[in-house]
Order: structure tokens, then sequence, then C-alpha cells
């Protein structure tokens, strides 16, 4: 750390920096702005102008600021889910997650890049282009999120928000090398995310490590009346300082940890279950025995949500309409056939097909009962362990264009990431090590609303793993 | 399998239009994903209730009072058409 750049503190010493008078927040807001600007990795869609008028002295993130993934609608200010079917839309109101930040003393830095509507696993489904691996430019930062796990990865941001329906958050973690957080399904309102599946998708955090990930997320979690579905969190979030892991039983299901996981990421796996051992973890295998077939349920209920909430975009009250003219229903279909890229087209047809006559039950019923399965698998493991823990993607970052002509192969990517997002509980991904020079993740996940025992478990896992970061940030590769 | 027949009529029930070459690559890619999902048929489901939602929330009520929306013009702004304080679209029997 050197006095001359801010950028180089983590967001809760930079809290601490400015809260003891050794740091300005308008500098660093000003440090960070520049960095965004600069960013050669297509991380930001847009960067904000200047530091906020407001004061955020006196407030718990002391005016931090924070890169928001486009998606969440930032009152006047771009908000495009990545998708050209929105290209220019400045929403009339702010996402709550987003306001929450911005009264705990957050203020607004950028909108990253993302896969459009959230629909990816590469960032390569971006109208915007693809986002570039920090570790490696000729390498995918992972996806949906991949422009906030990029942002923080390269030090062009302190921290940001992500959202994951299928591992969106914990996969480009992984694959970037930082800290990423899906916390239980209701407890972060999701009033103001431009919907992708709405009994999926949950705002996080995404971190350069654990302790900011909690601190993040502390400010984030709550209550909102405008989202039915939303819970709050029961207590506070609090700042995670565990050193030993006695006691602590960990299962790891064999159906997540073997078959299909690139063996330098599996290796990585078992360097940490090492350590958790030596902390003083107890590390058993455990069964999901239905995890195998969670990706193919995700993929029938995914896309049948996505292919309704996708319904809206129709060239009428937002966004761009095609200008091609003809009646009311031809203007609906070539806006919609201009503005959505391949693979939400893909998506929106097979959610179309599958809740169609004659499908549904086949499809849409027969998912359901298996999302049931897979939280009653879960259920079942926590009642021996206090944690399952797995590899958090199958592979390390892939090159740019490797995936992209099969849809399967990049569906893969989710395989350990998708059972946790079907049973609603939350999950975290730290950096394992590196395959190869790549870093890779390690997942832990618990029961709903117990985040504050993930970040303690993962906060020591975290100082006995020493993960260096620095490649990342060097901007050399 | 499904079918370019098929495919045509999902496109038209989602109101994309696609072009030949994408009706034949849907067709191989559906097709191939369906095929995947399709592993869940070795399940026994029977007797399996459903989850729509992992959260056991129901009936969010809340109490039946205006409250301020969106004004007019702002809902308006960010609209492709407008005309006399409304959405503008093309007639519904044009073309």
């Amino acid at each position: 750390m050197s006095a001359t750049d801010p950028t180089a503190l983590t967001a809760a010493a930079a809290v601490a920096a400015i809260e003891d008078g050794t740091l300005c927040a308008g500098e660093l807001f000003e440090a960070y702005r520049a960095a965004a600007a600069a960013d050669e990795h297509n991380a930001y869609l847009w960067v904000a102008d200047g530091a906020p008028e407001h004061d955020a002295t006196g407030t718990p993130l002391a005016g931090v600021p924070v890169a928001i993934k486009d998606l969440f609608c930032t009152a006047g200010v771009p908000s495009q889910a990545g998708s050209k079917i929105l290209e220019g839309y400045r929403p009339p109101y702010t996402a709550t997650v987003v306001q929450r930040l911005a009264a705990a003393g957050a203020p607004l830095l950028g909108k990253t890049n993302q896969d459009e509507f959230a629909m990816g696993s590469s960032n390569e489904n971006s109208a915007y282009g693809p986002v570039l691996n920090p570790w490696d430019r000729t390498r995918v930062p992972g996806g949906s999120s991949g422009g906030s796990a990029a942002a923080v990865a390269a030090g062009c941001a302190p921290w940001a928000l992500g959202t994951d329906t299928g591992g969106s958050i914990r996969q480009p973690a992984a694959l970037c090398g930082i800290v990423g957080l899906k916390p239980t399904y209701g407890a972060v309102s999701r009033y103001g995310m431009i919907a992708f599946a709405s009994s999926l998708d949950q705002a996080g955090p995404l971190t350069r490590d654990v302790g900011d990930a909690a601190l993040l997320l502390r400010h984030m979690v709550g209550h909102d009346r405008r989202d039915s579905t939303s819970i709050g969190f029961p207590g506070e979030i609090g700042v995670p300082s565990a050193q030993r892991l006695d006691g602590i039983r960990l299962g790891v299901p064999e159906e997540l940890s073997g078959e299909g996981i690139e063996p330098g990421v599996l290796a990585a796996f078992h360097a940490v279950l090492e350590l958790a051992e030596e902390l003083g973890a107890n590390v058993q295998t455990c069964r999901l025995p239905h995890a195998p077939h969670a990706l193919s349920a995700y993929y029938v209920l995914a896309p049948a949500e996505a292919s309704s909430n996708l319904a809206r975009y129709d060239g009428v009250r937002y966004g761009a309409r095609s200008e091609d003219g003809g009646d009311l229903v031809e203007m609906y279909t070539r806006t919609r056939s201009e503005g959505f890229g391949a693979e939400v087209k893909r998506r929106i047809m097979l959610g179309t097909y599958a809740l169609s006559s004659g499908y549904y039950d086949a499809y849409y019923g027969r998912a359901q009962r298996v999302r049931t399965k897979i939280a009653d698998d879960f259920h079942a493991a926590f009642e021996r362990f206090d944690f399952v823990v797995t590899p958090t993607a199958p592979t390390v970052a892939f090159e740019l264009g490797a995936k992209t002509a099969d849809p399967l192969s990049m569906y893969l990517n989710d395989y350990c990431t998708v059972p946790m997002s079907l049973a609603g509980i939350p999950a975290i991904s730290i950096p394992s090590g590196l395959s190869d020079g790549l870093p890779a993740g390690f997942q832990l996940a618990g029961p709903a609303f117990s985040e504050n025992r993930i970040l303690n478990a993962a906060f020591a896992l975290e100082q006995a793993i020493a993960f260096d970061p620095t490649p990342a940030r060097s901007g050399t590769r | 399998m499904i079918d370019r027949e098929q495919v045509l009529h999902v496109a038209r029930l989602a109101r994309l239009e696609l072009t030949d070459d994408e009706v034949g690559r849907m067709s191989e890619e559906l097709s191939a994903v369906a095929d995947y999902i399709e592993k869940i048929d070795e399940l026994d489901l029977d007797g399996v209730a459903p989850t729509t939602h992992v959260v056991e929330v129901s009936n969010t009520l809340r109490p039946d009072e205006p409250q301020p929306s969106l004004p007019r013009e702002v809902a308006l702004e960010n609209a492709p058409s407008v005309a006399d304080g409304g959405f503008r679209v093309p007639s519904p029997q044009a073309g």
C-alpha cells in the first residue's frame, strides 16, 4: 500500500483511512474515476463525471464509491442491461439496493458491462462488446457480472454490485480471482433490478476480500415493501474475524467435486480442504443426489421466467423501436428481432417452448419438482454439515470465443453454482489458488440466512490461503 | 428434436422473426439443449410437490392507500414515440 495510490486499499481500509483523516473521500473518488475511465478491459459502460456534491462524512461507508452492474436501474444514468433493446434507456427511478448503498455513503462510480440481460457465463453476450479478464486479456472474465468482477480485480473499482441467477456473481469472481457472494434469496430487494428470472435473481457483492464483502452486504440487505418477495435479513451482517474452523463440518458433495472439473481447479480445491483441516475443520464426503439434474431444471425454469419477463420489451414504453414500419404486431416483432442478441433469443425460444401448450407439464412442471428435490438434498446435507463446499466453476478462465459456438458447453460453467440458486441458499466464492497462472474459486454454501457464518468461515480460509491478486492489477497482460 | 416447423411456431408465440439461417441453427441448438434437459425424465417425481418460489411468503398485502405514482411526463420520457400525452403505436390494422 502506498500513500500516493489510494486505490491500493481495500474498501474497508479506505473507509478507515477516511475516518481517521489520512485519506480524503473526494481524492479517492477521483482516483477511482480516473482508473475507471482509463480501464482497458471494457469493464465499464458508463463512468461518473465527478464526485457527488453531498458530503458523505459520518456515513458508514464514508464516500467509498461502488461500481454497479448495468442492469440496476439508476435514475438519469444509462441502464441498458447490456442490451441493444434498452439502448439510451435512462430510468426515472433508482433500484432500492443502489439507493441503500448511496444512503450509507457509497456513491455510484460507474455502470459495469455484463452479458445481455444477465444471460451468459463469459460476458461475450454483451451488446457492447466482451469484457477482458485482467489476468489474461485473451480470456473471458466469466459472466454475467463480468464487468463488475474485472473492474474489482483490475483495481478500477474498490468493490462492485452484481447479480446472480445461476452463478453470475460467483463464477466471474472465481475466474477473476476475487470474492463474490450470492445472498439468501429475499435478503436483498430486487426492486429496480432489470429482471431475468425473478424466482432466482439476487444481488450481491463482488469484492477484493471477505471483509469487504461483509461490509458491503451489511448495507445491502433489508426488507423492501416494493419487492413482494423480499424478506430482509434477521439481525445484522457482522465483521468476520474467525481465525480457526474448529468443529466446523464441511461436506464435499461427490456429485460436484469430481467428474467434469479441470484437474488444476480440483488440485486447488483439495489444497484448500487440507488447509481447512489444519484450521480444525472436519471434512467429509456428502451426497446431493439430485445435483446432477440441477442444470437441466435450471435451463427450463430460468428461460421460462425470462420469456415472460422479457415480453415487456416491445418498443412501446422505453428502449429502441424498429424503424421498419408495419402494423403493431410487426413493430413488436421487428423491434424484438433487431434488439435482442442471439443468446437472449435462444433463451426466450427455449422458455416459450417449455411453457407452450402440450409441453408445460413435461418441462416446467417436472423442473419445479426437481427444484424441490434439490432443496431437500441441501436440507438433508445441512443436518450433518455446517457447509457444503465445491469448486466454484469447473475451469479457469477460458479463451475468448472458445465456447460461443456451443451453448451447452457454455451452460456447463454453472454446474456447481446452479444447485444453490435453485435452493435459494447463500454461497460465497473465494480464490482457492492458481492453475496455470489463472485463478480458481472455492465455493462455500450454507443454509438460508447463514451469511454471517459463511463469511466467518470464508475469512478464516482466506487468511490461510493468502491468495496473491497482484498479477491482475499490474496491467501488463 | 425440435424441428423447423416447431421453431417457427414458438418464434411466432415469442414475437420473434428469425431468418432462414437462424431457424436452422435454432432447431439444432434447441434440440441439443432439450436433449440435455430431458435427463430429468430419469427421475421418479411422483408425489413431489413443485417449488415455484423458495421463499415461503404468500399473499403479501399492503394497505390499499393511494400513493403518488410517476408523473405522466416522466413516464413518457423514455418512449420511442408519444402523442397526446400517451404512448404512440402503429395501428393494429395497418400494413
